[in-house]
């Protein structure tokens, strides 16, 4: 096994892009900048990878040239991030209608107003429905493994959909970990040569992005519909096999102590560790808590999570994003939707908090979890809350 | 650089003009429709080895309502604003292919359409970031003047006092209130190695000119004049003329850039007054004659100015 290097996650991530031997690469740097697209750029420079670099003039242009690499057959990497993801997002939702298995890391940041730089998930929440398959990573190693596994899963010939993997904005992407990163011969064991099911070639012209009159829009949607719920087996498989040859275990839903407990914290993301560290101070006071969170996000992994969450009576979960004037969180109404009507479902409440950068800490996750549990006794309490807010 | 340009260049006449055609009939362009045969023409110049990136507009609707295609050549959709974007990526993507041996090696044409609205409104970042790239394709500029496919609005490539629907003509309004961007200037501003206008009247110099753009390496634009009888209030069978007109009134003058190099295409002895030009359409019906005098004086010195730097140019070419 290669051995762990001390390694900024984004340079990681460059790395990952690198060890897959990607083509092209597309990205615009400024919104917000993160040091992923100036390491893949050094490395096409330095000659260690092969590949396009296209220092496009914005995001919505890079998600362009990733559609019309892609449509030729060329392995397509980009990163982006906040205002710059929202600039995409009319082409997002474009990539999985064409079947171009796009790569991209999202480094999760607050958008604007006001501007901030800072790490939520307001970002990628707004991109919930665009057909991408999304993952969230909890560390360095995993934003590394995840983006190899984003190639492995994109690319299946009963996938060809587009693939984020999101990491926190700062607290993953700007800091230093120890990483065992595998090189371009130990990644060629798991990612085969992308072999494109339909291409732009003038010896068989095709046509691509045709005109969905009412009579087949639906069904085109059916589609990418269908196909992504089906994409979550080759997901969970690509990740049995990454165990089989590099020893490291990733599931769509993740738990920590959560053997004999009846409150659960939901989390997604790095701010999982400090959600561990909080659950184990309050195991230590016997309060019967244990944490889950979400590693696949889309597909929603709904049989994981109904089996997961069975026998818990009380669930605090965690939004890092505001929905204004909605119920609650994305992922609170998701997670409530997901329960309704299941017997013995357990009482949720919502909590909102870390937004723009404010930190999150064990204090905060012991305040969600002794208040959901005052909620649930009660019988009743506020659909959700902001966790975190200053007074003065 | 301009080798295509200068020596070496094959020019088509009226009787080799290539059989092959890239655009099936049966498409749902509207009657009289001069975009499409403009854009049928200048994609046959180009042969059949080629790939195309549009933009959304009247050429993407009318040629591929699934579950049918008008291309016989791959052709792919994305969005409005970004085929210059697109073709980018098409091209770097089957660059790196060759270089790594995945792809047989060999230069395909890379073309980029769009509409007026697609190049000189909402897709002009697209365009100017992949001239500036120096990616190597060809940019085609259908110039209908407005937004044609979604109901005659006004863009920045309307003629001053046309009317649109969202330039319509009022008590206190004359219809377009702004000159015509002149999109081929801000594209040449890139320092790429060919840009041409063109017309359908002129079938076989828009050809050639097509033609130049697909063997030239780099970056080429082609800003073609397209008559849309539907949202000009023009006869359907007065596309081809009109269009002569446009050139005859030094409306539309007909030139090449070569690296830089103004050289007019079609030099108008006597120009033809812009009044008869207008009298055509619809869309210039509620214009007076202080408006039309107007236009007249524009005309003639943006013409002048553009003889200037083609002069310069023929100058320059003599001493040297």
């Amino acid at each position: 096994m290669p051995k762990r290097v001390g390694i900024e996650v984004s340079l990681a991530a460059s790395e990952a892009a690198c060890a897959v031997d990607s083509d092209v690469i597309a990205a615009y740097p400024i919104t917000p900048q993160t040091h992923i697209v100036e390491h893949l750029s050094e490395l096409v420079a330095d000659g260690k990878l092969d590949a396009e670099f296209i220092p496009v003039e914005s995001e919505h242009s890079a998600m362009s040239v990733c559609i019309g690499s892609s449509a030729v057959g060329a392995r397509t990497f980009t990163a982006s991030s906040a205002q710059g993801l929202a600039l995409m997002h009319e082409i997002l939702f474009i990539a999985p209608a064409l079947r171009t298995p796009i790569v991209m890391a999202v480094v999760n940041r607050a958008m604007s107003g006001p501007i901030s730089i800072w790490n939520d998930h307001s970002d990628i929440m707004a991109e919930r429905d665009v057909g991408w398959i999304q993952t969230f990573a909890e560390n360095g190693q995993e934003v590394f493994d995840l983006i190899i596994h984003a190639f492995r899963v994109a690319e299946d010939p009963k996938v060809l959909l587009p693939v984020m993997v999101n990491l926190d904005g700062f607290t993953l992407s700007h800091v230093i970990e120890p990483i065992e990163m595998l090189n371009a011969r130990e990644v060629r064991r798991y990612i085969k040569p992308y072999k494109p099911q339909m291409v732009l070639d003038p010896k068989h012209p095709v046509t691509m992005g045709a005109v969905g009159v009412p009579e087949v829009y639906t069904e085109a949607k059916q589609q990418i519909e269908s196909v992504l719920r089906a994409s979550k087996k080759v997901v969970v498989s690509a990740w049995k096999e990454f165990a089989r040859l590099y020893g490291r275990t990733y599931r769509p839903i993740e738990t920590y102590r959560t053997k004999g407990a009846e409150v659960v914290l939901m989390t997604m993301g790095s701010v999982s560790e400090t959600a561990m560290t909080a659950v184990d101070k309050m195991r230590d006071k016997e309060i019967a808590v244990g944490l889950m969170r979400f590693r696949l996000w889309r597909p929603f992994p709904l049989e994981e999570f109904r089996r997961a969450v069975k026998g818990v009576k009380v669930l605090a979960v965690l939004d890092r994003a505001i929905s204004y004037g909605a119920q609650g969180g994305p992922v609170f109404m998701e997670v409530r939707s997901a329960l309704y009507g299941q017997a013995g479902q357990p009482n949720i409440s919502g909590f909102v908090a870390g937004l723009g950068g404010r930190d999150i800490t064990t204090d905060m996750f012991e305040e969600m979890v002794k208040k959901a549990i005052r909620y649930a006794k009660k019988g009743k309490g506020p659909t959700y809350e902001l966790i975190g807010v200053r007074e003065k | 650089m301009m080798k295509a340009a200068s020596g070496g260049f094959k020019k088509f006449t009226p009787k080799t003009l290539p059989k092959f055609e890239p655009l099936a009939q049966g498409h749902r362009a509207c009657q009289g429709c001069g975009e499409v045969l403009a854009l049928r023409m200048a994609l046959k110049a180009m042969g059949k080895n080629m790939i195309i990136a549009s933009a959304t507009g009247c050429m993407e609707i009318i040629t591929s309502a699934y579950p049918q295609t008008a291309w016989d050549v791959p052709w792919i959709h994305v969005a409005f604003e970004n085929a210059a974007a697109v073709a980018s990526g098409i091209e770097a993507g089957r660059k790196v292919l060759m270089r790594k041996g995945r792809l047989p090696k060999g230069r395909t044409t890379i073309v980029a359409m769009a509409g007026d609205g697609g190049t000189a409104d909402i897709g002009l970042q697209a365009l100017s970031g992949a001239l500036e790239r120096g990616h190597d394709f060809v940019y085609i500029c259908l110039d209908n003047e407005a937004y044609m496919n979604t109901g005659v609005q006004r863009s920045s490539a309307t003629p001053y006092g046309a009317m649109t629907t969202t330039s319509p003509p009022g008590k206190l309004s004359i219809g377009q209130y702004t000159w015509k961007k002149n999109v081929p200037a801000i594209v040449e501003a890139h320092a790429i190695p060919y840009v041409a206008t063109a017309a359908p009247a002129y079938y076989v110099d828009l050809m050639n000119k097509a033609k130049k753009a697909a063997m030239i390496r780099g970056p080429a634009y082609l800003h073609i004049y397209s008559p849309c009888p539907t949202g000009w209030r023009l006869a359907p069978e007065r596309a081809v003329a009109i269009s002569r007109l446009a050139v005859q009134t030094n409306i539309f003058p007909l030139y090449e850039v070569i690296d830089g190099r103004y050289i007019l295409t079609k030099k108008i002895k006597k120009p033809k007054p812009v009044e008869e030009y207008l009298g055509l359409q619809g869309r210039f019906r509620h214009l007076d004659k202080k408006t039309i005098q107007e236009i007249q004086e524009r005309v003639d010195r943006e013409y002048e100015a553009l003889l200037q730097k083609a002069t310069l140019a023929e100058v320059q070419e003599e001493s040297t």
